[in-house]
């Protein structure tokens, strides 16, 4: 995983509150048996008309946000499935950070495996955000986002935070720590299942 | 201080822990399906990485399978790919899988309960969000992503913060258990707290109304955690959990050992404490049906479609998305749920696809015939549970009745396979999800039990089934 940078962009006001992840990848693109190339299906119901023509009224189709990284999103965002393909088609088209006041369990830990950060902010916070026409900055190192007017800070934890900025493989942590595997499978009573 | 269920799986599965940090947690038992797995055995693959415990693993496939005349080719290449694909990568990396043609094929969350391979106090995972179904036997059953898919079937562990213990009462007893089903309990719950109220927790289900359930009906209210936003959702094993697992194929030799173990540590102590708690009285709650476009957007089926006022509470966000999801639906506020007229009934999924549901659900249709408006069909969820029910001739009531009888799979719940809603057609669906085009592009989906599909089915549109001879 690449290293996380900060950035600096205007962000894409998305107010939908409870999006689910049929929303943010539909089924018919979880038959592809590689990670890339999701950011084409993103939203895809609801950012293309039966024709798969752009609909004009979706705020991704406006060109003021064709090079936003910072998406601003309502309560609840990425509820549902576990789809990691969600995750996937954010990056993949370019967001690198998602602001919202709350965050489901799974969509949340999977943004974190792909280098995307996913920030909790007060609701009043996350709709002055959405209010926001300026570029924005964020910086991880320091917790904070940056507006013309203010400086936000934000909470993430330690560990999440050090993953992210050093892009670590999480697999590789854990192969560090094999001994304490193979001690707690010596003690273990559940059998295999075959 | 005592503790719950969750912590007391949670601490006998730490590998490590430091504070303020992750836990690496150890897994039991890992299901593993052909749509979020490929990108996991790749990873693997490009770091000559192995599986560490084969024989902890278990794959079928389920999620994209066409459910009509399995002797045909599949003509959709790219769920045909899938599935060559997840074939594959069980015989490189040793993974015993039920393939399509295997008897023990079917729904992953339906085969690990009937195959004995969930086992009360493990801790379970699948590149799946229904996992919480196996919580119902008293095992931590989480949902995972698939960079944890591929972290699992390296390691065995994954990293996970500590979840909230959340309790959730279900007290008191249904008139009519029949026609108020666990489907009913788990939407009025999740009607209540909403999609989000579960949010960073486990629930454990308690009290009388969970107690009295059957493992199957416990299965259903576990399996829509997840619809709740919860991390995982279970139930305290007893006899009738060791009861349903006991002799099945892959049930462990010691199992009579295990049990006397399991009776005495797995339950939440008098005097533990729960971080949230919630309480619902049963006695006489109505059936459900849903109206919106998530599962919390639902309502009793005598009352009528609420106004986005009623429903948001002030929330002015929430006020529009009930506006959205009755513009969705092509649903009039005020209109009675019971005039709500359907074109399609689905009676499968992980949630209810099991043999007490389509019992149930038999009933209802016995000696009559579906409305000629109505398409409908029947998935069972395993081709365990198809082949129990055909011996049992429920495909023939289901047939007589003009339904279509499928091979097992997650079938119209998330339309992967050939089975989709038209757009703007509406169903009576027993599956977990209403969003947005989830039966299909365009579809409209009004989660319901299995009972009041059937019902929806003859009569074409929803009814009050207490009113319906169930005995």
């Amino acid at each position: 995983m690449d290293p996380f940078k900060n950035v600096k962009s205007i962000v894409t006001p998305f107010d939908k509150v409870n999006v689910d992840t049929d929303q943010i990848v539909p089924k018919q693109f979880l038959k592809l048996v590689q990670k890339s190339g999701f950011g084409k299906f993103l939203f895809f119901n609801w950012r293309f008309d039966e024709n798969e023509n752009p609909k004009s009224d979706f705020i991704l189709n406006d060109p003021k946000y064709d090079d936003s990284k910072i998406l601003v999103a309502g309560d609840n965002f990425g509820c549902g499935s576990s789809r990691e393909h969600a995750v996937w088609a954010l990056q993949d088209y370019g967001f690198s950070v998602i602001i919202s006041s709350s965050f489901a369990d799974i969509f949340f830990s999977n943004c974190f495996k792909n280098g995307i950060l996913p920030i909790t902010l007060d609701q009043k916070i996350v709709e002055m955000l959405q209010q926001e026409i300026n570029p924005v900055s964020v910086d991880l190192e320091k917790q904070t986002i940056t507006t013309d007017s203010q400086e936000i800070v934000f909470e993430i934890d330690s560990h999440k935070k050090k993953i992210l900025l050093e892009g670590l493989d999480d697999i590789a942590q854990t192969f560090q720590l094999e001994d304490k595997i193979s001690e707690f499978e010596k003690n273990s009573t559940i059998p295999s299942v075959l | 201080m005592g503790k719950t269920l969750f912590e007391k799986i949670w601490e006998s599965h730490i590998v490590s822990e430091k504070q303020n940090e992750p836990s690496l947690i150890y897994i039991d038992r890992h299901l593993v399906h052909e749509v979020t797995s490929p990108q996991a055995f790749d990873g693997l693959r490009m770091n000559n990485r192995k599986v560490r415990r084969p024989d902890l693993t278990i794959a079928t496939m389920d999620h994209n399978v066409p459910t009509d005349d399995r002797s045909l080719p599949i003509l959709d290449q790219t769920s045909a790919i899938q599935i060559q694909t997840l074939e594959k990568n069980c015989k490189d990396f040793g993974i015993k899988l039920f393939n399509i043609d295997s008897p023990n094929q079917g729904i992953v969350h339906v085969i690990g309960p009937q195959l004995g391979i969930t086992l009360p106090g493990t801790t379970i995972v699948c590149g799946d969000s229904h996992t919480s179904t196996h919580g119902a036997f008293g095992a931590l059953a989480l949902g995972i992503g698939t960079s944890d898919v591929e972290h699992v079937l390296a390691s065995q562990t994954m990293w996970l913060e500590k979840p909230k213990p959340f309790e959730i009462r279900v007290e008191g007893k249904r008139k009519n258990p029949h026609a108020v089903t666990a489907k009913d309990i788990v939407l009025s719950i999740i009607k209540n707290i909403g999609t989000g109220g579960g949010t960073g927790t486990v629930i454990e289900y308690r009290g009388q109304g969970i107690t009295d359930l059957s493992m199957e009906q416990r299965m259903t209210i576990c399996n829509m955690s997840i619809e709740a936003g919860a991390r995982a959702g279970l139930i305290a094993p007893d006899e009738k959990t060791f009861d349903y697992l006991r002799g099945r194929q892959y049930t462990p030799k010691n199992y009579e050992s295990l049990v006397d173990s399991w009776r005495e540590s797995l339950k939440t102590d008098d005097d533990a404490k729960f971080e949230k708690q919630f309480i619902l009285h049963i006695d006489d709650i109505a059936p459900q049906v849903s109206w919106g476009t998530n599962p919390g957007m639902t309502c009793d089926v005598t009352e009528s479609v609420p106004s986005p006022d009623e429903f948001s509470n002030g929330d002015s966000n929430q006020k529009k998305g009930a506006q959205k999801a009755l513009d969705y639906m092509d649903l009039k506020v005020g209109t009675p749920i019971e005039e709500i007229k359907i074109d399609r009934v689905f009676i499968g999924s992980c949630t209810n696809a099991r043999l007490e549901d389509l019992i149930e659900a038999s009933k209802v249709i016995q000696g009559q015939k579906i409305s000629s408006t109505v398409r409908a069909m029947v998935v069972p969820g395993s081709q365990m549970v198809k082949k129990q029910a055909e011996e049992m001739g429920l495909h023939k009531i289901f047939t007589d009745a003009n339904f279509e009888w499928r091979e097992a799979g997650c079938s119209m719940c998330l339309g992967m396979n050939p089975d989709v809603l038209s757009p703007g057609e509406r169903c009576a669906s027993t599956s977990n999800r209403n969003f947005e085009g989830r039966q299909g592009t365009g579809g409209r989906t009004h989660l319901v039990s299995p009972v009041m599909a059937a019902a929806a089915a003859i009569n074409g549109h929803f009814v009050d089934v207490r009113k319906l001879d169930l005995n």
